[in-house]
């Protein structure tokens, strides 16, 4: 009985070191890539090729998703807003939650599943057929060939991804509560445009969207870099880039939102 | 520099996210009228000043002049100091009104100003000398009750 809580103990205690192992050579890895981020600047065709991969074969489901998301939020909002009399107002709920808040962070999780898995599993192939250790031996840094273009392209896509799909989400917002609700066009717009300021929500929001895009492509490619390198290694590593990825945005988020708020 | 299909769909997808961000901003946002020229600061004193926010804005027959900078609390006087900043554009008398109005029933509030017939103008740092406080709904639906009640005892009385 007493080994057996004992044994309890040693497991808990195993699990968080490793938890702190794995964030401190995440960190290191982040740093790693900082430094040789320079090569993905200079041979940028490298970073081109992966902002197509990651940002623009995104496209499709995020600006899908925030045309379903900007329709569902008037139509939520209507159905609340009219109780009060204020059905105009649904111009500023639907602009007001997508800058602010689902634009970055439903970009940022559809991101995560989309682009990060991707990453995760072709570096943990590469790794599991030792193509990375076969450029290693030709003198080239994996780290700068192949992790930090990827690291740029995606920095680079989240922002652009989220303001798509806040725009987007507005739009479909619009052709719900104004063609079909028939709320009146002008006040739609123009309730919106006194509530949405430029600084305190659209930039907030983008400042959002690039932390989450850095958060996002790290775990994936740290994820891919480090899995064990076999069929199994590989997707468990996939799953944990989902999983972390999304407690990594959410947490992020509520840290965020809190801090720029206050003013 | 060879030119692959790839590069323009990178360009298509960055050009159409920076449309996105200048659509937001203009279409959207208040890119437009939250940039004011050149402005100059006036304080007024009001005793309750409701849920009047910075960055409210400021109107003078409903076109927006300027906004409200901050909103301070005097310990002395006990009241609200609330800095507006005006559009140097549009010089006020120095006898203006600033009244607090609500922007419909349940609407935001903000700041209207009714020029006065001075001929001096306000300056920068200057304070206004006329105000109004914000309407509190309580306070005038417990007046309308109280007038009403007795209003009906005056009645029952004359009976």
């Amino acid at each position: 009985m007493f080994s057996a809580l004992a044994n309890m103990l040693r497991g808990i205690g195993h699990r968080i070191v490793d938890r702190l192992w794995r964030f401190g050579s995440g960190l290191r890895f982040f740093f790693y890539v900082l430094i040789y981020s320079g090569e993905s600047f200079r041979r940028l065709h490298l970073t081109i090729r992966e902002i197509y991969f990651t940002g623009v074969m995104s496209l499709i489901i995020i600006l899908v998703s925030a045309f379903f998301v900007g329709m569902v939020l008037a139509l939520q909002g209507y159905n609340t807003l009219q109780r009060y009399g204020s059905s105009e107002a649904i111009g500023v709920l639907v602009a007001l939650s997508l800058v602010r808040e689902l634009g970055p962070v439903v970009t940022a999780l559809l991101f995560a599943g989309r682009a990060g898995t991707a990453i995760t599993a072709e570096i943990g192939l590469m790794k599991a057929t030792e193509q990375l250790s076969a450029m290693e031996m030709m003198a080239v840094s994996p780290v700068a060939r192949v992790v930090a273009p990827r690291f740029w392209a995606g920095v680079f896509s989240m922002p652009l991804l989220a303001a798509l799909f806040s725009m987007v989400g507005v739009l479909g917002g619009y052709l719900v509560a104004v063609p079909v609700i028939g709320v009146d066009s002008g006040a739609f717009w123009s309730q919106m445009q006194a509530s949405v300021d430029f600084r305190e929500d659209i930039i907030n929001g983008v400042i959002k969207s690039v932390v989450f895009g850095v958060a996002c492509t790290l775990i994936a490619l740290f994820e891919g870099f480090d899995a064990p390198p076999t069929a199994e290694g590989v997707s468990r590593a996939t799953t944990r880039t989902v999983v972390n990825s999304s407690l990594a945005v959410l947490g992020l988020d509520f840290v965020m939102t809190s801090f720029m708020i206050v003013a | 520099m060879e030119r692959t299909t790839i590069d323009l769909w990178v360009g298509i997808f960055a050009a159409a996210g920076a449309a996105a961000l200048f659509g937001l901003a203009l279409k959207v946002g208040n890119f437009n009228s939250a940039t004011l020229g050149e402005t100059y600061s006036v304080t007024g004193a009001f005793e309750n000043i409701g849920s009047l926010k910075p960055r409210a804005p400021v109107k003078s027959a409903g076109v927006v002049v300027g906004r409200v900078d901050n909103i301070r609390f005097d310990p002395e006087t006990y009241e609200a100091l609330v800095t507006v900043k005006v559009d140097k554009r549009y010089p006020f008398p120095k006898d203006t009104f600033a009244n607090i109005y609500t922007a419909g029933l349940l609407g935001e509030q903000y700041i209207g100003l009714e020029a006065g017939g001075d001929d001096k103008m306000l300056q920068d740092g200057d304070k206004f000398s006329k105000t109004q406080d914000a309407v509190v709904l309580e306070k005038m639906i417990s007046q309308f009750l109280y007038s009403k009640a007795s209003e009906s005892n005056e009645d029952k009385e004359a009976k």
